[in-house]
């Protein structure tokens, strides 16, 4: 029963990730620099949104076949059986989630934006990548069809650190006060949850692949690494910043005010 | 006196307007980034036909934009960027010389075959 609950709190994490991300992403629709790039970031949270559809549908149907004995939650309230996609969005508390730090932070300006998208879609990249080996199939069919749509995430969001980071002297420094105010959260990336207990997940390895790749991009963008090395972290265990509260009110208002509203 | 009228189009770039190149050598402008046509091939056999138009940087950025403005409901399966500029148009005044002798040549419509069921997209 342990490895069931610790695999439904893995798609949780999965699904918050992508579900907090996306919402980020969504929220510069209308508000893109150019028409274009509107459409193309609203197009990549639509992506999160499908994936956190996905996850959150099989962590629905993996509570609600175990629902006894099971303390899903870490505060053991505040889960609304039977389970569904939506409840699990919509109906727990700020505590209860388990997305990384980088998601939720906010957007600022567009450098901050799609280098937060890079550094975060070339670790799922290496996830997905490990997950194909999942012992739930339905588990590795997911990341697999989410691997298509990462791979264009880190081609458009490398795209962008490229040109901002090797374009004028403006661009060149907003892109490397992104990476200053961003790099405290890269490091919860590699902190393996205790929940994350699948065999095919090896954390270090995913850190070793992602270091290369991110130097690699940094390097031909003319871009430093910060030196300070202080982390931010706990997301994955339900410590937030103040950021998810505002984000979790603007997006449950609706199914907390009016319960089972549709539309 | 006498005045040069140009009558554009939809569509046309007029080689005095130069397309795209007007407006990224334009001085007051230079945040503007070039046009480029679109064309999309809708699936493996058939032609690219044009989409569209879009503004990007350069051919690179033009092929995501256009991916992420014109491919989202899958219509395509690949994808032509060319920069407007480059696309030289038919006079429309020369309209009369250029298309009207084909009017009534029926016979060269090629209509007097019969098509095995076979062949398709003709």
């Amino acid at each position: 029963m342990a490895t069931m609950k610790n695999e439904i709190d893995f798609l949780l994490h999965l699904a918050d990730n992508a579900l907090i991300i996306g919402h980020r992403n969504s929220e510069w629709c209308g508000h893109g620099p150019i028409l274009e790039q509107d459409i193309a970031i609203t197009n990549i949270a639509l992506d999160y949104i499908g994936q956190a559809r996905n996850f959150y549908q099989h962590a629905a149907e993996l509570i609600n076949r175990h629902p006894i004995g099971i303390d899903i939650t870490q505060t053991g309230n505040d889960i609304v059986l039977p389970a569904t996609e939506d409840s699990l969005a919509y109906l727990r508390d700020v505590r209860e989630f388990k997305n990384l730090l980088i998601t939720e932070i906010p957007n600022g300006d567009w450098a901050h934006t799609t280098l937060r998208l890079f550094l975060l879609s070339e670790f799922e990249m290496q996830l997905f990548t490990h997950l194909l080996q999942h012992p739930d199939a339905q588990v590795a069919a997911i990341a697999e069809k989410s691997i298509k749509e990462v791979s264009y995430h880190v081609k458009w969001s490398q795209d962008w650190v490229l040109r901002l980071g090797d374009g004028t002297e403006e661009s060149k420094q907003r892109m490397q006060a992104a990476i200053e105010a961003i790099w405290a959260y890269t490091g919860e990336l590699f902190i393996q949850p205790e929940y994350a207990t699948a065999a095919c997940l090896n954390y270090a390895a995913i850190q070793d692949v992602w270091n290369k790749k991110v130097s690699a991009v940094f390097e031909e963008a003319g871009l430093n690494i910060p030196s300070k090395t202080f982390i931010q972290k706990g997301g994955a265990e339900g410590m937030h910043t103040e950021h998810l509260g505002y984000i979790l009110a603007e997006m449950q208002y609706l199914q907390r005010a009016y319960p089972n509203s549709e539309w | 006196m006498s005045f040069q009228i140009n009558k554009l189009y939809y569509g046309d770039y007029g080689e005095s307007k130069n397309g795209a190149a007007d407006i990224s050598t334009n001085q007051t402008n230079t945040a503007e980034w070039p046009l480029w046509e679109v064309f999309i091939r809708s699936k493996q056999g058939l032609d690219h036909k044009h989409a569209g138009s879009l503004h990007a940087a350069d051919a690179a950025m033009a092929i995501e934009n256009a991916r992420d403005v014109y491919t989202r409901r899958m219509e395509g399966v690949s994808l032509w960027v060319v920069e407007s500029k480059h696309i030289h148009a038919s006079n429309p005044d020369e309209a009369g010389s250029l298309y009207d002798p084909a009017h009534d040549k029926a016979y060269r419509h090629p209509t007097f075959y019969n098509l095995p069921e076979e062949v398709k997209y003709m």
